[in-house]
């Protein structure tokens, strides 16, 4: 009883919490920018095939390389003759769930470790944390390039090779807030009364770790859909002909001469995504903890 | 100190043995025989299988890990079929060109972000300051081949006043060898500046509100000695985490910016081997930069102790601390 109710308080400043977080989100100008963009692009993502005026695969020998607003093509043709503009809206979709699809794989398995390792202590914590040390000991984008070159390339292997080098990130913010978390009053109530460990971690300790956790996604879609791009870059992301910014900005950096908004607009399209994403997520973190501001 | 950098360097080698088990279990579990992978859909049973039979991958699993484990302890990496030499040879043949481009971009990126930081926060909410939060900003959410593109664009295509791709030679003079330095140096060093820069301002805006930098200044010290003397110094440890970061960093952001100015680094050499499915040297090149990132982050965790001695360490059981 006693429980319940300090749950049900708990869950009225959780209300009045996100009420106030998304007021000062708002007042802060660059976060609400940040916001903005972030709209722009997920909404591009889910019409591309309204907003498209080409298929964006179609290709079309006799309209290659074409300047933009030639020919009633927005932003002109690629060396394939295929619609820029088509191809720029369709590869915010790939951008979109990459960004999303690998850090909510990272998320999910790098928070369960870190609860994990956490909560649980001892021999957990050091198999665990010597794994995630272990991950962590190769830059990122290496990681993911090694993933890619034994899995092969497509859409859903990009996303568990980013995912996997998002895991350890995840692992310690997780970790860190459990064992900080753990130590509370109210855990160690909740803990007398008589609750399971897979309780006190999913209904207590888990919620309350989840400020942190927020921040850290954010700013990790950012990291994920640079990735996304040199890995399409490099020739080792998703699939071609799907268009993806990293493809089209390989695509064009063949015709820099001739075409040279070929690369341009793609590279353009991936700068104000990330600053967008970065503007928000520096917003939520000085909403969430103004001490972490930098 | 001397207990503490052993103890630090013993951490070192089960970091280094769960990075190669990763290693071993990515090129080995995932499915398909690796040979095959290396030889392409072209390839005949024969042929697949005489690989398959060089490389001891007809062997059981857990021989296959000895076997790999005790070669590298040897420091034995193998032969690259593909390049027809040994993989350490490759290694002494490619890392210096990165370490060239990787301490240029360093230099770089500490001689302009940290005097940028620090005016930055000497002229908080000024006009420079705020085009600097929008720069820095700019220069961390930079994707770095993408810039890379635009500056053989621009400098390259445009104004032709750098070449846009090669290392060129030192034969041909120490000039035609900076220009080929300049452009991939500034693209690989574009975030560490921002990321310094950023890191320089704010550790800098804590530091000159504290009390001994009022009193430096009441004493009637000159400013640039206020700045240098206390404010800077205090502010370096901060700094070096990010430095340490960063470094290792670019090792990843060598792939990509050696790969658009075909600088013969062992980022470029990653690339190719992936090109060429010559997983032997993919396999052991991720290894040998894992090993450069840990003695990288050892040398930044030792620096914080010269910088700041007040700083304890623990023992380091228990995972990360």
């Amino acid at each position: 009883m006693a429980e319940s109710q300090a749950i049900l308080q708990a869950s009225d400043v959780v209300e009045t919490n996100e009420r106030s977080l998304f007021k000062k989100l708002i007042r802060n100008r660059f976060a609400a920018f940040g916001l903005f963009i972030m709209l722009l692009l997920i909404l591009t993502a889910i019409f591309a095939p309204i907003l498209a005026t080409h298929s964006p695969d179609k290709m079309n020998v006799t309209k290659t390389l074409l300047g933009i607003g030639a020919e009633g093509h927005l932003l002109g043709t690629d060396n394939y003759g295929r619609d820029i503009f088509s191809r720029l809206v369709y590869g915010a979709r790939i951008s979109i769930l990459v960004g999303l699809g690998a850090v909510l794989f990272g998320a999910v398995i790098g928070s369960l470790l870190g609860v994990i390792a956490g909560y649980f202590g001892g021999k957990f914590d050091s198999i665990i944390m010597r794994i995630m040390d272990g991950l962590s000991a190769f830059p990122f984008i290496l990681l993911a390039i090694t993933l890619m070159s034994v899995l092969g390339q497509g859409l859903l292997n990009v996303i568990i090779a980013i995912g996997i080098g998002n895991i350890p990130g995840f692992a310690r913010v997780v970790r860190g807030q459990v064992l900080s978390v753990k130590q509370s009053e109210y855990i160690e109530v909740t803990r007398s009364l008589g609750a399971k460990h897979g309780r006190i971690i999913f209904h207590h300790v888990l919620p309350n770790s989840i400020a942190p956790l927020i921040v850290y996604a954010t700013m990790s879609i950012a990291g994920a859909i640079i990735s996304e791009a040199s890995l399409s870059f490099l020739g080792l992301g998703v699939q071609p002909p799907t268009a993806s910014w990293g493809s089209m900005l390989q695509d064009g950096k063949n015709f820099l001469v001739l075409n040279p908004h070929m690369a341009t607009i793609p590279g353009l399209a991936i700068l104000i995504t990330v600053v967008g994403i970065n503007l928000f997520g520096d917003g939520l973190r000085d909403a969430l903890d103004p001490k972490m501001k930098v | 100190m001397g207990k503490y950098i052993l103890g630090r360097i013993l951490n070192m080698i089960p970091t280094l043995l769960i990075v190669a088990v990763i290693i071993f279990l990515i090129t080995r579990m995932l499915p398909g025989n690796p040979a095959a992978v290396m030889l392409g859909p072209q390839a005949s049973a024969e042929e697949i299988e005489v690989l398959t039979e060089k490389l001891g991958l007809n062997e059981p699993l857990y021989i296959q890990f000895f076997d790999y484990i005790g070669n590298l302890l040897q420091g034995n990496l193998g032969n690259s079929l593909t390049y027809n030499m040994p993989i350490i040879d490759l290694i002494m043949e490619r890392f210096p060109n990165t370490v060239i481009l990787a301490v240029s971009a360093l230099l770089i990126a500490i001689l302009v972000g940290v005097p940028a930081g620090i005016i930055a926060a000497r002229k908080q909410n000024s006009i420079f300051d705020y085009a600097f939060t929008t720069f820095s900003l700019m220069g961390v959410s930079m994707p770095i081949f993408w810039l890379g593109i635009m500056l053989v664009l621009f400098f390259s295509v445009n104004l032709g006043w750098f070449p846009a791709t090669g290392m060129g030679s030192m034969d041909e003079g120490i000039g035609d060898f900076i220009s080929h330095l300049i452009l991939p140096s500034i693209a690989l060093a574009t975030i560490p500046t921002a990321q310094f820069a950023r890191i320089t301002r704010s550790s800098m805006l804590e530091v000159i509100s504290q009390d001994y930098v009022k009193t430096a200044r009441s004493k009637g010290l000159h400013e640039f000695f206020v700045i240098c003397k206390h404010a800077f110094k205090n502010a370096l440890t901060p700094l070096l985490t990010v430095l340490g970061l960063q470094i290792s960093s670019m090792l990843g952001g060598a792939v990509l910016t050696e790969t658009i100015f075909s600088w013969p680094g062992i980022g470029l050499l990653i690339i190719d081997a992936i090109g060429k499915r010559d997983f032997v040297v993919v396999q052991n090149m991720v290894i040998f930069i894992a090993l450069i990132y840990v003695v990288v982050n050892l040398l930044v965790d030792i620096s914080y102790k010269l910088v700041n001695p007040r700083i304890k360490y623990s023992s380091g059981k228990g995972g990360t601390k």
